[in-house]
């Protein structure tokens, strides 16, 4: 009982900033709603146990991939507001087209109804970080290195393309 | 439940009541000692040895006139000293000051979100405490980041794009040095990192009688910790970003009382973060000498004690060094953070991770 | 308990409004935010279906696009960057010319 109204209540805020994001007009203003999804978000994963994936989504997309978000718009002073024009196309195909998306795949969820777990505090038996870091470097070393180097390629590449011309 | 609720909320109201007062009286240690540093007596004049200053300092603030000037963006302008402030508080829920306290048969442990187990035994945990404060002082970055954008003004962007790139950079040194810890200890709940520092240090046989505290293993850890701090919570040698000869006031110079005071209060309590999470995972929490000679209440208690003892001791280095060193300049202090604490804290890693390995 | 649809249907709107958004706004930086959003819907659903078969495999999916959203943020950050300088424009309808 707790546990669903719980849930909806984040999934309210979620839905909330996913749609303010959309309504804004200034780009700071969607930033920080984004920045409001993702730490309801991180509430959520807490709701199904997943304590050390809400712990970085926190670090790591609100408190670093965000940041670097809004470091950007405020440098560049990004316009106060956008124009609509070539966007009623957008607006008027992408519109229903993608409620029709957002409708099937909800009916299609409706019809099966597995209930779901809990987080616990103290030792639990899932979503502990032990077992997320025994999966991590044992049985997916390979793709964690490749990732390693695939974060270093991305700040060469953003160093490069950062630089000003001379 | 409701026991639960009820002894939430009484603990909260007290932690946030000594919190504040402490950051209060903070000011007026810190401006005693640098007084005397500089050879001068500080705040006499209002009360005893001045100790009533903080209170006219509070009263100054709150009857203090608000400015808002006119260009700013309203909403960002209010949110962001609240932002500061609400992450500065939050990070202590998860501090734990020292095992349980019983009254009249109900027991709770000395943390906000700390739970006695229902078949009675040792307090439970967060499983990732530190994460969560290493969390909340990410999303503390917004709180500067957007007062400066919100001020409309070219001194408040310019010292908080500063004060911000300042406090991102030294977060991964801050982190990578509490890696060391974590490995010695095995766990990121911090009740269960004090628990690995009880007793004292076993060598060959012989019982040292050092206390099993993880300063010793992990003193590099422990400067390039310190360091990182003291660049997080904006304090000398690294304030360029808030230093009045430098860029006005920085990304606070368009606030004015209350909101000011927010800045104010966030920055001192973020400085009290640091000093106890040094203490936890450094000196042993509230591990100290047992008096076995007092009653059943203060016994439990004292580990409060020893805890603010060692949080004080953090709280008076801040302040001397404040009194006693310069301050970097901007790109001395971002290669500082780069070019050295960051490959230090890797090299710390990998040597505790070496010597983990190879001697259990 | 909270049913597991409850979770997968929550994700697909968050999926959907972000798709809209990408579709519909027309600054570039917003455009990148979409992207996030539409990320972030499916790490929910990684997580919902981790806890339901209780394998932690989708923990670690969930890291591993993180990761690779960090990367694609910086170095598309780093492009629009580069953008602005040459177009001074942040409006998807005027990159329009190869060359200016």
């Amino acid at each position: 009982m707790v546990h669903q109204a719980l849930f909806i209540f984040f999934g309210i805020i979620c839905v909330a900033g996913a749609i303010n994001l959309l309504l804004q007009r200034h780009p700071i203003n969607s930033a920080l709603s984004l920045v409001v999804v993702m730490g309801a978000l991180a509430l959520i994963y807490l709701l199904l146990g997943a304590e050390f994936v809400a712990a970085i989504q926190v670090i790591v997309y609100a408190g670093a991939i965000m940041v670097l978000f809004v470091f950007v718009i405020m440098l560049l002073n990004a316009g106060a507001e956008e124009r609509s024009k070539g966007s009623h196309v957008a607006l008027v195909l992408g519109g229903p087209g993608v409620a029709i998306v957002a409708g099937l795949l909800t009916w299609v969820m409706v019809h099966s109804n597995p209930q779901l777990g809990s987080v616990a505090i103290g030792p639990s038996d899932f979503g502990e970080t032990h077992a997320i870091a025994r999966l991590l470097f044992r049985d997916f070393l390979l793709p964690f290195e490749v990732t390693s180097v695939l974060i270093l390629i991305a700040i060469m590449g953003a160093v490069v393309l950062g630089r000003k011309e001379n | 439940m409701t026991t639960f609720i009820v002894l939430a909320v009484v603990k909260i109201a007290l932690v946030i009541f000594l919190l504040l007062t402490g950051v209060a009286y903070m000011t007026w240690l810190e401006r005693k000692v640098v007084g005397h540093i500089q050879n001068r007596w500080g705040p006499t004049r209002v009360g005893p040895f001045g100790l009533l200053q903080p209170l006219a300092d509070g009263v100054k603030f709150i009857l203090k006139e608000d400015i808002v000037p006119d260009s700013v963006h309203k909403g960002l302008y209010i949110l962001a000293p609240a932002l500061a402030l609400t992450m500065s508080l939050i990070s202590i829920a998860v501090i734990p000051f020292g095992e349980s306290i019983s009254v009249h048969g109900t027991s709770t442990p000395l943390q906000i979100t700390g739970v006695n187990p229902s078949g009675g035994g040792h307090p439970l945990d967060i499983n990732i405490g530190l994460l969560i404060i290493l969390g909340v002082t990410s999303i503390g970055v917004y709180g500067v980041a957007l007062a400066g954008w919100s001020s409309n003004s070219k001194y408040s962007l310019l010292g908080s794009l500063r004060a911000s790139a300042q406090m991102i950079s030294y977060e991964l040194a801050l982190g990578l040095s509490l890696v060391g810890v974590l490995l010695l200890s095995g766990t990121l709940s911090l009740r269960e990192i004090v628990d690995s520092q009880s007793g004292n240090w076993i060598l060959g046989g012989h019982n040292t009688h050092i206390p099993h505290w993880f300063i010793i293993p992990q003193i590099v850890a422990f400067f390039i910790y310190l360091m990182a701090a003291f660049a997080e919570t904006n304090r000398i040698p690294f304030d360029l970003p808030e230093a009045e000869t430098e860029l006005v006031a920085g990304y606070h110079t368009e606030y004015s009382s209350m909101k000011f005071a927010m800045f104010f209060m966030a920055e001192y309590v973020n400085m009290i973060t640091v000093g106890c999470i040094a203490t936890l995972l450094f000196f042993g929490g509230w591990h100290g000498p047992k008096l076995p000679f007092l009653p059943e209440l203060l016994q439990s208690l004292l580990p409060v004690v020893w805890f603010s003892l060692k949080i004080f001791c953090f709280m008076f280095l801040y302040i001397w060094i404040r009194g006693t060193l310069p301050r970097f300049r901007y790109d001395q202090l971002m290669a500082f953070g780069w070019k050295f604490l960051l490959p230090l804290a890797i090299a710390n890693i990998i040597v505790t991770s070496l010597i983990v390995a190879v001697w259990g | 308990m909270v049913p597991l649809s409850w979770y997968l249907i929550l994700s697909a709107i968050l999926f959907s409004i972000g798709a809209f958004a990408f579709l519909l706004k027309r600054n570039i930086i917003t455009i990148f935010m979409a992207i996030e959003l539409m990320l972030n819907g499916v790490n929910l659903s990684f997580v919902a279906f981790a806890s339901h078969w209780h394998k932690l495999s989708g923990h670690v999916f969930v890291f591993f696009v993180m990761v690779v959203a960090a990367a694609e943020a910086a170095v598309g950050l780093a492009i629009i960057i580069a953008v602005f300088r040459s177009r001074e424009t942040l409006n998807v309808d005027r990159v329009n010319l190869l060359k200016l």
